[in-house]
């Protein structure tokens, strides 16, 4: 038996929790919210065994971090969407850096890894869909079938466990070691900068466009980083609520950073164009950003990206989408609306079909995937401090509040070490 | 008999004084010893305005009279300055009406037909027609509006003539229609000794290329002060590209000066000395400054810009610009001037609801800083009130507050540029041309009702001298935020702020407080 935080089939719960969010108050106590209306507890569970079919094993996650999508769904913001691909109950818990406690080939007991979370083709077993075969996981067509029960990810999947709890399960396909030289705290934010990585060469940026990235919390900040890192985009300015966000903004590379309340008019003077301004709704412009990166994950950041944008610009959803946005901009500007879910590039399994081949869109990663471009990132980039709040999950309902409020504490990234007490 | 200006010396006898502070006002007890300048009281207003315009109209300064230079088939234009003059705006009929009227009037019995009058907004605001019909009154309006009746348009490569260079090199642009006339006749308010003369139809009907050369931080800083016309720099711009206009085409200018009769009846001790206030206006300023500090912010403001002020008309001046204004000039001291012997360590301003540029609009921080450390700071001949180093101490509540439509850039302004830094000369040297050339505030400029994109930042030089003078700027009541987004400190009363002002000019400063509005010109000896 060991400690788990698991969450289960409530609906009543679910809606609670969505419902509260959906106000101005329980907006403001989003982390009450998480640990005390969601349907997530801690309990002492079986470990998870070992799945049938070989290349499987066990892990002792060491650092497990809260994303936000965490957050989202305990507060009842995601999407009801994704209860089809997952199967309940199930451990929380996809950013993963974790200690191997089986051998296997190359890869000895005791390597530490980090868990490409996504449960496709070659972690179920079987035929593999087209996009499998292609490399680009992430889009795979059978997460809800083979040998482990449905999870679109580990974290959200019975059968594997996830980085909330004590031990859990995964796939070869699924680990990439990690240097020695890359610490525990740097290591467990490969998962998310992957994502920022796969979400950059989404969005085929071209040389000197003009960037907007809305949200300086970890996805923003890590897809800023990769942006400056991997693409040869001209200013990159940022939508930054809080202080430190500004200065990790600044210290990552970012032209501007603007206040939420002013990045209409900024924008506007920064990338030129026109401010109209609707009797209903927020302003918007004419001309703006190239590309804008939404990277809240809140309806607000999508709408204000979608404002932003220059006709014919490109806007990348990168945090998970929550809440109705008003898509006029997208048929008025015609803009690329573009979505990025999770990394790619793990090693293709046959030949590219002829449909995967014709999507130019994350096409060009280099051998490894983004995991690999992430990895080294993490050793190089100037990323101490943050992951600067680990909790044991005995007090998880400190953590899922520190994780909610993360901006206005001065927090970027918050973790559990499971193996603590 | 008026009576000339007064200082006063606080001594234990003085009643609490009236400071204005934004849509406000309140009772200041200040402290013993304490200077206070008033202005001369209100001069007699002349009775038969009319009769006085078509006087100086037939009997003009070294110009031929007016109906002299009129003949059919000329071109006429007449310019009119714009909303910002007079403050508050003035009971109708405006006394521009009442020139334009009269000018009007010869024209037509000359034979001339081709006439257009044009509003010299520079690079404000255009002004609705509903402004421009309060100003030329309805019968004008209704005859030429809006094809031959218009605001001026600084940015329009079609319709701006550049006349020529100054031996400084400056750039002489303005209104095409203008500069392609037989003559222009200016119809001028004279509020402040630096408004008219060579100024009203160079800057008025100037462009940006051309106002660039004197409104800027070199200029202002050299300008000491812009009120006193022979000691500033940028009269002396304005007068040599006067020079320019002069040889391109014929103007003859009508200045006309108003007494300080500001505001109405009902809030008449507003107008008045405080020791000489009857039961009536003790009873009315309670009743006002209650009613005052209960009405919702919107309304009040509205209250304050409704309140048009009942002016007398103390001079009308007409004829060749250069001969016109020192006669305009001696009228305005006349009003206004009092003499001042020698500086005080700390000078006192309060700043009323109103300045040049908010007109039906809001007085943004901006336009507060330009009010305080521009207008009344240079309210002064020879000398500031306060000597270099000493502390500035001006009341207004300071909101961060814009008018979206009428001052976009400044908002940008204030959001982009002050966090950066309050240095009006690096102000000037990294952002000016940016925002002067920016298509946006071009295009709301020129369809909108917007001041210009260049404008926040003539404000923000309109202080440089005084920032470069003073040792330390204190706002009384202001936001704390936004005075220091600004690089002010705020005080939240007199006794805070003089004991903040310890550290630049020690515990037993001597003061000096100008109490204004009415405007006060002090000369300081």
């Amino acid at each position: 038996m060991m400690p788990a935080l698991e969450y289960r089939q409530s609906t009543p719960r679910f809606l609670a929790a969505r419902g509260a969010s959906s106000t101005k108050l329980g907006g403001r106590m989003s982390g009450v919210l998480a640990s005390n209306v969601a349907p997530l507890r801690l309990v002492h569970r079986a470990e998870p065994s070992l799945p049938s079919g070989g290349d499987w094993v066990r892990l002792r996650p060491l650092l497990s971090g809260i994303c936000g999508s965490d957050v989202s769904l305990l507060t009842g913001r995601s999407s009801p969407y994704f209860g089809a691909v997952v199967s309940m109950p199930f451990v929380p818990g996809h950013e993963v850096v974790a200690e191997t406690l089986d051998d296997l080939p190359g890869l000895p007991k005791g390597s530490r890894v980090v868990v490409d979370p996504v449960l496709s083709c070659a972690v179920r077993g079987g035929e593999p869909c087209r996009w499998c075969v292609a490399g680009q996981h992430s889009r795979c067509d059978r997460v809800t079938a083979g040998r482990v029960s449905a999870g679109l990810q580990t974290g959200y999947c019975t059968d594997t466990g996830g980085g909330w709890g004590r031990q859990m399960v995964a796939h070869a396909a699924q680990l990439h070691a990690v240097p020695d030289t890359l610490d525990d705290r740097r290591a467990v934010l490969v998962e998310p900068l992957s994502c920022a990585v796969h979400s950059v060469r989404r969005a085929q940026v071209p040389e000197g466009a003009a960037v907007l990235i809305v949200g300086a919390g970890t996805v923003g900040l890590l897809t800023l980083l990769a942006l400056r890192a991997l693409t040869k985009a001209g200013p990159i300015y940022v939508v930054a609520k809080h202080a430190h966000q500004h200065a990790r903004a600044r210290e990552l590379g970012a032209t501007e950073v603007f206040q939420p309340s002013r990045a209409a008019r900024a924008v506007r003077r920064a990338c030129g164009g026109t401010l109209e301004q609707p009797m209903i709704g927020g302003d918007f412009l004419l001309g703006g950003a190239d590309v804008a990166f939404e990277c809240t994950g809140a309806g607000a950041g999508l709408d204000m990206a979608l404002r932003l944008v220059r006709a014919g610009g490109t806007v990348l959803l990168s945090g998970m989408p929550s809440g109705g946005v008003d898509l006029t901009p997208v048929w008025f500007r015609e803009l690329n609306l573009v979505g990025s879910y999770a990394s790619s590039g793990r090693p293709a399994t046959e030949t590219t079909t002829a449909e995967a081949a014709a999507d130019e869109q994350g096409a060009g990663e280099p051998a490894g995937g983004t995991f690999a471009e992430a990895m080294a990132l993490a050793a190089e980039a100037p990323l101490d401090g943050y992951v600067d709040a680990v909790y044991p999950l005995s007090r998880w309902r400190e953590a899922l509040g520190h994780a909610a409020k993360a901006g206005q504490l001065g927090a970027v990234k918050v973790a559990f070490d499971p193996s603590r007490n | 008999m008026s009576r000339p200006g007064f200082v006063l010396e606080v001594d234990e006898r003085t009643p609490p004084l009236l400071v204005h502070q934004g849509e406000g006002f309140l009772l200041e007890r200040f402290p013993l010893g304490t200077r206070v300048v008033y202005p001369p009281d209100s001069l007699p207003p002349i009775a038969n305005v009319d009769a006085a315009i078509q006087r100086a109209l037939l009997h003009p300064v070294d110009s031929p009279p007016l109906p002299d230079l009129l003949r059919p088939g000329m071109r006429l234009t007449i310019v009119f300055d714009d909303l910002s003059l007079p403050l508050p705006q003035m009971r109708p009929p405006d006394i521009r009406q009442r020139v334009i009227e009269n000018v009007l009037e010869l024209a037509a019995e000359a034979g001339v037909d081709d006439v257009e009058l044009i509003a010299a907004n520079s690079l404000h605001r255009r002004m609705t027609p509903a402004e421009l019909k309060r100003i030329v009154g309805e019968r004008v309006f209704r005859a030429f509006f809006p094809k031959h009746l218009r605001n001026h348009d600084a940015e329009d490569p079609d319709g701006l003539v550049h006349l020529g260079t100054t031996p400084h090199g400056e750039d002489v642009e303005i209104n095409r229609r203008a500069a392609e006339s037989d003559l222009i006749v200016y119809a001028n308010i004279n509020l402040t000794a630096m408004s008219g003369g060579s100024k009203s139809v160079t800057v008025g009907l100037g462009s940006y290329k051309s106002l660039r050369h004197h409104h800027n931080v070199h200029t202002l800083r050299h300008s000491r002060s812009f009120n006193d016309p022979p000691n500033s720099a940028m009269h002396h711009s304005y007068d040599r590209m006067a020079e320019v206009l002069g040889e391109a085409v014929k103007v003859f200018t009508v200045e006309t000066t108003l007494n300080l009769d500001s505001f109405p009846n009902h809030v008449g001790f507003l107008n008045r000395r405080e020791w000489e206030w009857g039961i009536g206006d003790q009873l009315s300023y309670l009743a006002a400054k209650r009613a005052n500090d209960l009405t919702p912010p919107k309304l009040r403001r509205r209250v304050w810009q409704n309140n048009d002020a009942p002016y007398g008309v103390t001079g009308v001046n007409a004829g060749r610009p250069d001969s016109v204004h020192p006669l305009t000039l001696a009228n305005v001291h006349r009003q206004q001037l009092t003499e001042v012997q020698g500086q005080s360590d700390i000078g006192v301003w309060g700043l009323p609801f109103i300045c040049p540029y908010n007109v039906n609009s809001i007085m943004n921080p901006i336009l507060v800083m330009s009010l305080g450390l521009g207008y009344f700071f240079n309210l002064y001949r020879n000398q500031p009130i306060v000597r270099r180093g000493g502390v500035g101490i001006f009341y207004h509540p300071m909101p961060k507050e814009f008018h979206p439509v009428h001052h976009p850039s400044y908002i940008d302004f204030f959001e982009e540029v002050l966090p950066q830094t309050t240095d009006p000369a690096a102000i000037e040297a990294k952002y000016e041309q940016q925002y002067a050339q920016d298509p946006w505030y071009r295009h709301l400029y020129r369809t909108s009702y917007a001041y210009h994109g260049v404008h926040p930042f003539y404000m923000w030089y309109w202080g440089a001298h005084a920032m470069e003078h003073l040792g330390d700027v204190i706002f009384v009541g202001a936001d704390r935020k936004t005075a220091a987004v600004m690089g002010f400190r705020a005080a939240s009363s007199l006794a805070d702020a003089l004991e903040m002002a310890r550290d630049t000019v020690g515990s037993s400063p001597s003061i000096t407080y100008l109490h204004a509005p009415p405007v006060t010109l002090a000369d300081v000896r």
